[in-house]
């Protein structure tokens, strides 16, 4: 983990997954809704709530609607909400050698 | 309940399979384990009904080979489907030890499976999850092309391809 | 359906479809179609779905779905070049990338558009079938087959024997893990037999009948193996019987509890070749017969598609060619290092890189696809290949055309002399697509190139193989880079490991580690510090590699990480 030292309850945590139809990354939100943007994520601070959004998202899953929800360290600074590992900010942005594809270029897969 | 599928049709399962701590053994056919099997040899010989045989899928064919005349069928074990050894577990049966009776593929099989069962040499299939029915009714009439030679005697059409499926 | 592939231009060697054919590849279209839709439906979990739509060569990466098209051996029609360039435009974000596998992959896919391109794909005899899965794979090939000066058997011929005999296998189709096969017939390796499952060297035998020397558990990743000889000399009508006994001696003991201990190396390393070979052996006695044996009728109809073209009867050397060389240095350095000879007079092989200075390995816009279909309907019988090099191939264009095909390339940025220089660098797709990865590849191969990009430097370090993959699975054979990269995660950030000395040709070897891991910002510098060490020790004529294998790893280590290092 980035930070070794860290342990799940103080970190914050988001759950992302890809759409089953799509394949599009998506995070879950408030209502229990898939959105397009990290920044609409519902950003959990407690393990115990984390752990349970994620079962409502397998069970989104098992539903057909995503495809293997999980969760994800997420940092906060500026109003802005960011992944805290490399792999999980390229799935936020769109590949880092394309600024003009993907969610960072304003495209919907 | 279990469904049998034989050419791609339901068919009555006259077989019981048998538990390895079952104190006595039914009368009629039965299939048991391999460790049974060993265990129990004289005992199920001497009994005048058929006997079929379950192997797991790191049982090999070369595990019953010498015991093969005394078994009507042999049922090949899919713990999950990637697990393929039993593939090459029927064809060897057929084709090294010259095995004429049933092999019944058990365990966890794919309808998207069932042409290759039938090519390898199998003859029936227990299918655990009757919500898949339809696809299994449907897979022998997929594809009607094979590249290679197998168990079933295909039409050959030209090179190396050959007609299948013409069960459905 | 409409059938687009045969056109006037269409006159090099390729396998040509007939009915039997398109039935089946419709049929296996449809279904996937149902696959799909059993999908949807719910009636097949991910996990049930997951190795179906793999054997249909399609994963679900980090941003999408990612299709995976299969290119038989590299060989490729304009008119199929041209439809994946459709395809690209109309369900991805206009570009392909070109794969060490020969093949040709989609970033942008949506899992509903599949089955309307698998049928797009069918329109030009194309598909995605075993692309990925624990299956046979896409059979590769020497990207000059059937070219080449050296060449003595066509590779070809059997590489679609192969491609076919492993379609839909019935028994090896749920194997332990992926099973890759490669061909070549030349005694130079063009197409890195050592990291192959199974590799397969044709050659004349003594009777002068075509043979092969079969060569086994091959293969890169966690614990790279380099294949060791099997069996020499197997006679033509034993191919298929004996690869049959070799996938189902790996079918029925490969390893199945630990995925990264599941390929066919492991069992080669575990087992030991000589016993290994005993066993494939007692079960070859056992499967040889008439059912099984390829008879040389088969051969014969097979090698009919892979006639060579209607060459011309041309003198070899070209004086125009050498007018244009000498007035022009740009051209010269292309002819140089992206042209080499063939087996025809009067004609020439031709690399059209993929790797300009700054760009993403393997990359083609949509636009430069039919740029290059356009090419080669005019410069090589409307054929061409991908190399495992990421690169595309012309195979047979006349030396007195060369200036004119190197102006029409400049014109789409397809001009660049770097095969086989610095700038020529294998990537893999890395951390910015790949769900397996890492670390980036793609955006350091760029900047090593764009350090690299003065052409008169590239072409005085001369070969140079820099091969750099994303994670150990080592898409990107860093293991035989002359320099390989390999990307992992230390702690969250993107680590890099250097190694030297690796090699996937006849005299293929496995890199060793020069030094300590680096960061990101620092592996383009060590390069360079790597590359002065060479050309400051190089003897007269010697090649990277050659430098390294002399003088050791350790010198280089000392060199460029100090003596403490």
């Amino acid at each position: 983990m980035a930070r070794p030292a860290e342990g799940f309850a103080e970190g914050l945590r988001v759950i992302t997954a890809n759409r089953l139809d799509s394949g599009a990354v998506v995070w879950f939100g408030p209502g229990d809704s898939w959105a397009h943007r990290i920044a609409a994520a519902t950003i959990f601070e407690r393990a115990e709530e984390a752990e349970a959004a994620l079962e409502r998202a397998k069970a989104a899953a098992a539903a057909g609607v995503v495809v293997e929800p999980y969760l994800i360290e997420v940092v906060r600074g500026d109003d802005r909400v960011r992944p805290l590992r490399p792999r999980e900010l390229i799935r936020s942005l769109g590949p880092s050698v394309r600024a003009d594809l993907g969610i960072q270029a304003g495209q919907q897969q | 309940m279990a469904l049998l599928l034989k050419d791609g049709a339901v068919a009555e399962n006259s077989w019981l399979a048998i538990d390895d701590e079952a104190v006595t053994v039914p009368e009629g056919p039965v299939i048991v384990s391999l460790e049974r099997w060993r265990r129990d040899r004289a005992a199920l010989s001497a009994r005048n009904t058929p006997l079929g045989v379950r192997l797991k899928s790191d049982q090999l064919a070369g595990e019953v080979a010498a015991d093969l005349d005394r078994f009507t069928l042999v049922a090949l074990e899919f713990p999950v489907f990637r697990d393929g050894r039993a593939f090459s577990t029927a064809r060897e049966l057929r084709e090294h030890h010259g095995f004429t009776g049933e092999i019944r593929a058990v365990g966890h099989v794919l309808p998207d499976q069932y042409q290759f069962l039938v090519r390898t040499g199998f003859t029936s299939v227990e299918v655990a999850d009757t919500a898949k029915l339809e696809s299994w009714r449907h897979a022998l009439s997929e594809i009607s092309v094979a590249y290679q030679a197998a168990l079933t005697d295909d039409t050959p059409l030209s090179n190396l391809r050959r007609r299948v499926g013409t069960v459905g | 359906m409409t059938h687009l592939q045969a056109g006037p231009y269409h006159q090099a060697g390729q396998y040509h479809y007939d009915e039997i054919d398109r039935r089946f590849l419709a049929e296996r279209v449809e279904q996937f179609r149902r696959q799909v839709e059993r999908r949807i439906s719910g009636e097949l979990t991910e996990a049930e779905f997951r190795p179906l739509r793999l054997m249909n060569g399609l994963y679900l990466q980090l941003h999408a779905y990612m299709l995976r098209v299969a290119v038989p051996y590299g060989v490729l029609s304009s008119a199929q070049l041209r439809q994946l360039a459709a395809i690209g435009r109309k369900y991805d974000r206009g570009y392909g990338h070109f794969t060490t596998r020969q093949n040709l992959q989609f970033n942008w896919i949506k899992l509903v558009d599949v089955p309307a391109i698998l049928d797009d794909l069918a329109k030009v005899d194309m598909h995605a079938i075993q692309t990925s899965g624990n299956c046979i794979r896409n059979v590769t090939t020497d990207q000059f087959a059937g070219a080449a000066e050296d060449e003595v058997v066509d590779p070809r011929v059997y590489a679609e024997i192969m491609r076919q005999w492993s379609t839909l296998h019935p028994e090896f189709t749920f194997l332990p893990r992926k099973f890759k096969i490669a061909i070549t017939g030349s005694p130079h390796d063009r197409a890195a037999l050592a990291i192959h499952d199974v590799a397969v060297r044709a050659r004349r035998l003594a009777d002068g009948a075509v043979g092969f020397d079969i060569y086994v558990g091959g293969g890169l990743g966690r614990s790279p193996f380099l294949a060791k000889l099997l069996r020499e000399g197997l006679p033509e009508a034993d191919l298929l019987a004996y690869l049959e006994a070799v996938l189902r001696i790996y079918n029925q003991y490969g390893r199945r509890d630990n995925i990264y201990k599941a390929r066919i190396k492991i069992l080669v390393h575990e087992v030991g070749i000589d016993k290994l070979r005993q066993q494939i052996d007692a079960e070859f006695e056992r499967i040889r017969g008439p059912k099984y044996r390829l008879e040389s009728a088969i051969v014969d109809a097979i090698r009919a598609h892979f006639a060579p073209p209607p060459f011309e009867v041309l003198p070899d050397e070209v004086p125009s060619v050498v007018v244009a060389m000498t007035g022009d240095a740009a051209f010269a350095r292309w002819v140089q290092t992206n042209v080499v000879r063939h087996r025809q007079p009067g004609y020439a092989s031709v690399t059209i890189s993929l790797k300009p200075a700054g760009g993403i390995p393997g990359d083609a816009t949509s636009e430069q696809m039919e740029a290059v279909a356009d090419l080669a309907e005019r410069f090589s019988f409307g054929e061409l290949r991908v190399s495992h090099e990421q690169n595309l191939v012309l195979a047979h264009v006349r030396r007195d055309a060369l200036h004119a095909l190197w102006t029409e390339l400049g014109k789409h940025g397809l001009e660049t002399a770097n095969a086989g220089l610095i700038g020529d660098i294998i990537a893999c797709p890395g951390l910015d697509y790949c769900a397996l990865a890492n670390a980036r590849s793609i955006p350091l191969a760029q900047q090593i190139s764009e350090r690299f990009a003065d052409p008169e430097r590239q072409h005085l370090i001369g070969e140079l193989k820099i091969k750099m993959s994303g994670c150990i699975n080592a898409c990107g054979h860093h293991h035989v880079g002359h320099i390989g990269v390999l990307g992992v995660d230390k702690h969250g950030v993107e680590t890099y490991q250097i190694t030297i000395g690796g090699s996937a040709d006849e005299k293929a070897a496995l890199g060793a580690v020069v030094g300590p891991a680096v960061g990101y910002d620092e592996v383009t510098d060590k390069i360079e510090r790597l590359v002065a060490a060479y050309l400051d020790w190089r003897l007269e004529g010697e090649r990277f590699i050659d430098t390294v294998a002399r003088l050791g790893v350790k010198a280089f280590r000392e060199r460029v990480y100090g003596p403490a290092a």
